[in-house]
């Protein structure tokens, strides 16, 4: 056999980002590509298009994006960021995949001795020529600029004079222009284009004869306006909360307003601050806005109006409104806009409306989910999902979506090149709402396949049943909530901490904050049961503790009515209800093993009897035993810690930028670093050394539970058994006796202890694996049963492999003696955060592959140490060391891949494995874009593919609405049809 | 004998100022009590034990086992007197041949190989006449390594925590250290001790104090290192933690081979070397095998006692598990002696020059169940 060198399967590639934007700042979007760009305040260009096709690009800048512009009818983009700088980005095709690239950046110079104000840009125009650039700034003046190389054509500038003496007598008396507030082209002739000043002026400005074509006066500020698409009209919107239509005619006379409308008067309205005015085939257009809401009582809501015929909606967003733009006829030279969805970016998620069926549904997102809807406490990965269930989650998901509209994604620019993922894989993500999210991790898009609450199992402040968004008939505003991010759990005990999922059986097992530890099982239909309850409690009989923390939540009494899908059965609730730190399920024996602070149970959910508990508590810990609420001193003294290593920490930044030649150091700076050194002096960061001892706080907390079946008592009988560390480094084994599946429900599991073992460098057990006979992991319960795993060697002798936070040890089975060890702290100073045992393939040859631990330290570095001989094969670093919720969020699948959240919204995905990798392939061609219209009527092969995707779902009567995941998980002739249909595209 | 000396049963109950004693030599024990404000002179108390173990014609040495477990030396009255006023209530005296005595005091065999250098605070002895221990009666606190392959700024200091139930006892900090570069001083972040404890290990021996750098910890350099990892670092070496310090007070440093002055006069030369260690900078007086022994076992204890819960266990598993089960884990060979083992676990075993460990609080010693 050909070994291939271990090293070479190794690499760390950041591939993919999932999830919503952090801080999003711009939208942009080509209705030529189908193409939809999002700007972020960190200087990040993220573009979208049909599922799988995605871009980024990084400004060196690290400035906010303020403005996202496509250039008409190409793979070109304008961004602006917030110090002024313009930059072009292009899609370049290189090796058959686009690729995303900045070409140019420009920064505007006014003439010498200008106010910095004459060249701040307020607005971009695009000119429809593609080489041209309108910039409107504050001073009022609009510069032209040449493209691609971002020339400025100084003698084409338009200046407010010159506006200004081509005015009529009547309209020069007041000064009306002040900062530019819109650039438009005019949509059927492009030598017009239209300038909005700030204090209220309108001018249509002819390009060729420099000459005012018509000018409208109002009397309020202007915030944006709009043409109508065949230039006889425009819309104007106001600080008041007005808007006014004006008749576009070449008439000497000043045209009055044709309508003023203040859609939410008469009491003081917020400002429009962006309008949409958009004709339809059939009855009126649509009226489509920003703000207005009523100041006093509405002028929080974040909303965005649309009318059309006698229907009007505020969609009431869950935060800030970034900006919207609408989908529409592409054509110019179509006669109506026919608008058919309303893509609208809030700060924390990404909103479409459906604006062609009646009642205007949500379109469900592809991508860009928002992973934070309610924030994340922990998440859990289980590759390669057995199609059954990946199916069942699929239906059990697809009937909480009904809701949303059966529109296809109307973002659908590009083609993905990316082949098929390899497996199916989720990824579980606990939320502090007390809900289970499961995500398709298969691919490019972390698409949500169902959503999963443990509330309804308890009894909250809120009811469920109670519909907040009730709103009578005749409510005025006609306000709807959309979009479901909200960080606000009603009760924080309700939020998951460790989840467990066996892939072949359906058992699911939830732990919470509250100590609940919940079994569900999978079930396809609706039911009505009661959850058993059973308390367990792991002080046992100590006396005199009294538990400070939170009580426990309050189970719901008598039967639950639950929705298709995991099911509770069983609820465990753990005494004192301190929070679950670890938890494992052995779907095959039928038992659930959970700890917290105080020690650790396991439980038999067959039968649903307590097999045992056993208090890890050391007596003296009275931190632990008092609960959460003991340790606000300790969390105080800790925030005042991290303020000052943040005080340091820009003292030493402040170091180590490169020295300029002495002469030009500024007084300034060296005066600030001074001072901050004094600061140190009196902080000084100091940490205390002192060995662990047994009496620390928190070493009874159980930090890991692990079941295998291995020679606990003696090398000649295997036994089941239960392995528990602590964070005091103690293990405890107990040897288990499952009755045979006969037999079952009839005798009862018994469990004794059989080895306690105490690291005497007393570091918290982060990791128990048991080693079969060859050094290979045990494998997952039910994973022989299912011929998915070769049956584990019962016949050498087994191997232990303890992971603390400072050492990987080996030992004999089953007389415990030390074999090998790793010592990692001691010699890099790094500790162990997260350990998992990956399954590196070679990229070479085809059925050969080696398991490794994949580790992740405390300063970000990802290690592999091979197994069993613990030789530490590549170190990479991945995660920056400061950012700790990152390392704390990071987790490894089975195949070497890992994510971790590099934003409270995103997940990045990054693979130590050169076989498995997800990220984007895509290909985005100008040439392509001449079909695409509107999703409806689109012609040519895209429809053929939607159909197809259509019948291969419709025999589910349920779910009408095709999904991409499904794909995945359909059969191969499905598959070939697709790559059959893509092969057509060009 | 006289006053201060009693047979044990009668005094134990009401008379608190007595100290039982339990007295084993080979398989033999014998007990009797002892008044704590005046236990006597050693002499009396060497005919006492002989006496009463009926020895009185062989040459025996008396050992006691201190609060730490440790097995100390009982030979002249001052350590009479400590052995007794220390006894916490029990004091355990094993007494073994003088033959056999050799190398068998001190908790942690192996460590007393090294000739390893005994803090002596006081000066000449009052009385010579007085029987002084070997060296290896005493138990080393720390004791300044490698000195003939260090500059003469730097100071290597190792600090022997195991036995000893006192804090290590210092903090540290970030600062900035001031390094000769070949264009001139340059000033280079750098890890200080910052603090002592009051009677913590590190104060106790004097070899480290506030402000000295810290530039190695095991031998490995920490420069470029966040202060938390090298806290990590030392305490993950804590049960025998070895620091490389550049002292804040250069005036006490070792002087090496003739010469008589401090190191002031002769800075040129430690200086260029102050950052260029000898390339195998790894500490040389320690052989690895050496620092593997001194490393502290893991405790395995085999079949503890039941989960209180349902079902209990068949009767007669607790005996077996602690009686045959546990020697073989407890013997497994390399293991043997190293350390200050788990004080319960040693209680457990038979013979007392493997195990004298004791816990402070008393354990049963016979019964089948272990509690804490």
């Amino acid at each position: 056999m050909i070994r291939p060198s271990p090293s070479r399967s190794f690499i760390v590639l950041t591939t993919v980002e999932h999830g919503f934007p952090h801080q999003p700042s711009a939208l942009g979007y080509s209705p030529s590509l189908h193409i939809l760009a999002i700007g972020t305040r960190s200087g990040a260009v993220k573009l979208y298009g049909a599922p799988g096709v995605e871009f980024m690009g990084l400004h060196r800048e690290n400035n906010a994006v303020v403005q996202i512009h496509f250039l008409p009818g190409q793979c070109q983009l304008v961004t602006l960021l917030d110090d002024n700088s313009l930059h072009l980005w292009s899609l370049k095709v290189k090796g058959g995949v686009s690729e995303l690239q900045e070409d140019e950046s420009f920064m505007l110079r006014g003439p010498p001795g200008a106010a910095p104000s004459a060249t701040q840009i307020t607005v971009v125009l695009p000119h429809s020529s593609r080489e041209l650039l309108y910039l409107g700034t504050e001073s009022g003046n609009v510069f032209v600029v040449q493209l691609p190389a971002f020339r400025t054509l100084e003698d084409r500038t338009i200046s407010p004079d010159a506006v200004l003496q081509r005015l009529p007598e009547e309209a020069r008396q007041r000064r009306v222009f002040e900062m530019v507030e819109a650039l438009q082209e005019h949509p059927r002739d492009p030598h017009q284009i239209l300038i909005g000043y700030s204090r209220g002026l309108v001018v249509i400005w002819d390009l060729r004869g420099s000459r005012v074509l018509c000018h409208f006066l109002s009397s309020q500020q202007l915030e944006n306006v709009c043409w109508q698409r065949d230039g006889r009209l425009i819309v104007s919107c106001h600080s008041d909360g007005s808007y006014h239509q004006w008749p576009v005619s070449t008439d000497a006379q000043p045209p009055e307003p044709l309508r003023s409308h203040v859609p939410y008067g008469p009491f003081p309205c917020k400002a429009i601050t962006k309008i949409f005015w958009l004709t339809t085939r059939q009855g009126s257009p649509f009226t489509i806005f920003q703000g207005g809401m009523p100041r006093a009582s509405y002028g929080d809501r974040h909303c965005i109006s649309v009318i059309h015929n006698d229907q009007q909606t505020a969609f009431d967003f869950t935060s800030r409104v970034i900006d919207f733009t609408v989908l529409a006829e592409a054509d110019p030279a179509a006669a109506f806009d026919d608008p058919y969805a309303l893509v609208v970016l809030a700060e924390e998620e990404l909103v479409v409306i459906d604006l062609q069926t009646a009642g205007w549904p949500l379109v469900q997102p592809p991508y860009l989910a928002s992973l934070h809807c309610s924030a994340i406490t922990c998440s859990h990965h289980v590759s390669n999902i057995p199609l059954k269930l990946w199916e069942r989650i699929i239906a059990a998901g697809s009937r909480q979506n009904t809701h949303f509209s059966t529109m296809e994604w109307p973002i659908d620019g590009g083609t993905s090149l990316a082949p098929a993922p390899p497996q199916r894989d989720l990824l579980l993500t606990g939320h502090e709402d007390g809900t289970v999210r499961f995500w398709d991790a298969s691919g490019v898009c972390l698409r949500l396949l169902y959503k999963l609450s443990t509330v309804r199992v308890f009894l909250t402040d809120t009811d469920p049943n109670e519909n907040l968004s009730a709103q009578g008939e005749d409510e005025w505003p006609p306000l709807r909530k959309v979009g479901s991010f909200d960080p606000y759990s009603d009760d924080p005990r309700l939020g998951i901490q460790k989840i467990f999922l066996c892939k072949y059986s359906g058992y699911l097992a939830v732990a919470g904050t509250a100590g609940q530890v919940l079994v569900l099982e999978l079930n396809d239909e609706e039911a009505e049961h009661t959850v058993e309850q059973v308390e367990a409690d792991l002080l046992q009989d100590q006396e005199g503790y009294r538990w400070k923390g939170h009580e426990r939540l309050c189970a719901r009494p008598g039967p639950v009515r639950f929705e298709p899908g995991f099911q509770p059965f069983v609820l465990v609730q753990c005494q004192p209800p301190a929070v679950v730190t670890s938890l494992a399920l052995h779907s095959e024996w039928r038992l659930v093993a959970f700890g917290t602070s105080h020690g650790f149970g396991l439980f038999d959910h067959q039968q649903r009897r307590q097999v045992f508990v056993k208090c890890t508590l050391h007596p003296s810990d009275q931190l632990a035993l008092e609960g959460p609420l003991s340790r606000v001193k300790s969390l105080k003294k800790s925030l005042r810690q991290s303020f000052r290593r943040i005080r340091r920490s820009r003292v030493s930044s402040r170091k180590r930028r490169p020295a300029g030649p002495p002469g030009e150091v500024p007084e300034g700076s060296s005066r600030a670093e001074r001072t901050g050194l004094q600061n140190m002096e009196l902080a000084p960061v100091q940490r205390k050394i002192e060995a662990r001892s047994a009496e620390d706080s928190f070493t009874g907390f159980v930090r890991t539970l692990y079941f295998a079946d291995t020679y606990l008592r003696d090398s000649s009988r295997h036994c089941p058994s239960l392995w528990a560390g602590t964070n005091g480094g103690a293990v405890y084994a107990f040897a288990l006796r499952v009755p045979p599946a006969e037999r079952r429900m009839d005798e009862l599991v018994r469990a004794e202890q059989a080895k306690e073992i105490q690291l005497m460098h007393r570091a918290p057990i982060v990791g128990i694996l048991v080693l079969d006979g060859h050094s290979v992991p045990l494998p997952e319960p039910l994973e022989v049963a299912h011929d998915l795993s070769k049956s584990p060697d019962m016949q050498g002798s087994h191997q232990l492999l303890v992971v603390s936070e400072e050492q990987f040890k080996v030992f004999t089975l089953p007389k415990v003696s030390a074999k090998l060890k790793l010592k990692l702290t001691a010699l890099e100073g790094s500790r162990v955060r997260r350990v998992s045992v990956a399954h590196f393939g070679s990229c070479r040859v085809e059925d050969y592959g080696e398991h490794h631990l994949a580790v992740l330290t405390n300063l970000g570095d990802v290690q592999v140490v091979s197994v069993p001989l613990l030789k530490p094969q590549v170190r990479y670093s991945c995660i920056r060391r400061e950012d700790v919720s990152g390392i704390a969020s990071c987790v490894f699948t089975k195949y070497g891949q890992g994510f971790y959240l590099i934003s409270p919204s995103e997940f990045e995905r990054f693979s130590l494995s050169t076989k498995w990798l997800v990220e984007p392939r895509c290909l985005v061609d100008s040439a392509e874009t001449k079909n695409h219209s509107c999703p409806r009527n689109r012609s040519g092969p895209e429809k053929a593919l939607g159909r197809a995707r259509n019948s291969g779902s419709q025999s589910d009567g349920e779910e009408r609405r095709p999904s991409p995941v499904m794909e995945h998980a359909l059969l191969n002739d499905e598959r070939a049809m697709v790559i059959g249909v893509l092969s057509e595209w060009p | 004998m006289n006053r201060s000396f009693h047979k044990s049963q009668t005094l134990r109950f009401y008379d608190c100022s007595a100290v039982e004693v339990k007295s084993k030599f080979g398989a033999e024990f014998r007990r009797f009590s002892l008044d704590r404000q005046k236990p006597g002179k050693f002499e009396d108390f060497y005919k006492l034990v002989v006496h009463t173990h009926h020895i009185s014609n062989t040459e025996v040495t008396i050992g006691y086992a201190d609060v730490h477990g440790d097995l100390l030396p009982i030979n002249n009255d001052d350590n009479f007197c400590k052995a007794v006023s220390s006894a916490n209530p029990l004091l355990r005296v094993f007494i073994q041949k003088r033959e056999a005595e050799h190398g068998s005091f001190v908790a942690g065999s192996l460590s007393r190989r090294r000739k390893a250098l005994a803090l002596r605070e006081d000066g000449p002895r009052r009385r010579p006449h007085l029987h002084i221990s070997m060296p290896h009666d005493f138990r080393p606190v720390s004791s300044i390594i490698d000195v003939d392959i260090l500059p003469e700024t730097h100071r290597r200091v190792r600090l022997y925590r195991h036995g000893c139930q006192k804090p290590l006892g210092f903090y540290i900090r970030d600062g900035m250290s001031v390094r000769v570069a070949p264009q001139g001083l340059e000033k280079v972040p750098g890890i200080f001790i910052s603090r002592m404890v009051p009677g913590g290990l590190a104060e106790s021996t004097g070899l480290l104090a506030v402000d000295d750098e810290v530039l190695e910890v095991n031998g490995i350099e920490v420069a470029g290192k966040t202060l938390d990892q090298v806290t990590d670092m030392m305490i993950a070496n804590s049960h025998n933690l070895i620091v490389t310090v550049k002292p804040a007070n250069q005036r006490n440093n070792v002087v090496r081979g003739s010469r008589a002055s401090g190191s002031s006069g002769r800075s040129s030369d430690s200086t260029a070397s102050r950052h260029s260690l000898p390339v195998a900078h790894v500490l040389q007086n320690l052989h690895p095998d050496e620092m593997e022994s001194d490393e502290e076992a893991d405790v395995v204890l085999e079949g503890v006692l039941e989960p209180r819960l349902v079902p209990r266990p068949p009767p007669g598993s607790l005996a077996r598990v602690n009686g045959a089960s546990l020697a073989p884990g407890l013997h497994s060979p390399g293991r043997e002696g190293s350390g200050s083992v788990h004080r319960l676990l040693s209680s457990l075993r038979s013979d007392p020059r493997h195990s004298l460990a004791l816990p402070p609080g008393g354990v049963e010693e016979h019964g089948p169940a272990v509690t804490l």
